[in-house]
């Protein structure tokens, strides 16, 4: 055998098994949406949450929130995560056909099963924290169990996404600190961070591809 | 010399190289995956499983999933000793050069 051979056998076992094990079409772009879409959520949120209540001597950490408000956060937060999801498995979806890999294989199971464990975990504490009425804790904890689903689901696709994590988990605990400013930790964190990230990837793996 | 006897003759193919590749990193895979990720033929795929299964590489578990037969391949310890080793060799031969 020629030696140039034992190079291409190489290259072929590192290629498989990455292919085998981790889902590798996710899409960058869909990051820099789904940063873009977080960003006018917070604005929204801004608009709902200080239009109309008086910025008081506590500055932004202490507000009145009618029932009515909080509802319209909630529904503006679950509108830009649907968004996000539906736009990330869109655009999968299309880049896994382009380099003619399905889209719904066993690496991809895999990758939405580990990254739903700690995101579900987070939606339920998260909720059963609200029934109790602590709404302090709600952005800093979803910022810290979306960074603990990035870190979980990396182990089964190629990419920036454990670092994502891993950022978006320390601004969680910033924003766990500094209680009061959720909002605006939650326009850097899914915001800005998808934003820096989702370029990241693209730049690296969608375009190296196509 | 003692890296070419390293070099092991079971994996010396392109589809035996894939299985092993695909197992190492799979806790176990079926009969289409493969196929899927190798883009072999059934009696293509079906021989080299045979050749692998017969060294003890890899193990073969068939079940049924409803109704459907389903062939299930994961590798033994010795399989994954024996490409490890392999790879350490094709490793060496390449920084040879």
């Amino acid at each position: 055998m020629e030696p140039k051979n034992y190079l291409q056998d190489i290259n072929e076992i590192k290629n498989l098994m990455n292919k085998s094990s981790r889902f590798i079409s996710l899409s960058g772009l869909s990051g820099i949406l789904a940063g873009f879409y977080a960003l006018i959520g917070a604005y929204l949120g801004y608009g709902i949450i200080y239009d109309h209540n008086m910025v008081t001597a506590d500055g932004y950490r202490a507000i009145i929130i009618s029932q009515s408000g909080l509802l319209s956060i909630v529904i503006v937060a679950l509108t830009v995560f649907l968004l996000s999801v539906l736009t990330g498995i869109v655009m999968s979806y299309t880049k896994a056909k382009k380099q003619n890999e399905s889209m719904w294989d066993s690496t991809s199971k895999r990758l939405i099963i580990n990254f739903m464990i700690p995101l579900a975990t987070g939606g339920v504490f998260i909720l059963l924290l609200m029934e109790k009425n602590l709404y302090a804790f709600v952005a800093p904890l979803t910022l810290i169990f979306y960074g603990l689903a990035c870190v979980n689901a990396s182990k089964y696709t190629l990419g920036y996404i454990r670092y994502l994590g891993i950022t978006v988990i320390i601004i969680g605990l910033i924003s766990t600190y500094f209680l009061g400013y959720g909002l605006f930790f939650w326009a850097l964190g899914f915001g800005v961070c998808h934003i820096i990230y989702g370029t990241i990837m693209h730049v690296k793996y969608d375009r190296m591809k196509s | 010399m003692s890296i070419i006897i390293n070099i092991n003759k079971a994996f010396d193919h392109r589809i035996r190289l894939g299985i092993m590749s695909i197992l190492m990193v799979n806790e176990y895979a079926d009969f289409n995956m493969l196929k899927e990720m190798l883009g072999a033929t059934d009696g293509n795929l079906a021989s080299h499983t045979k050749a692998l299964e017969k060294v003890a590489y890899i193990k073969v578990e068939k079940q049924f999933i409803g109704r459907k037969p389903n062939t299930r391949y994961s590798t033994t310890i010795l399989g994954k000793a024996e490409f490890k080793k392999h790879i350490q060799a094709l490793e060496k031969l390449i920084n040879k050069q």
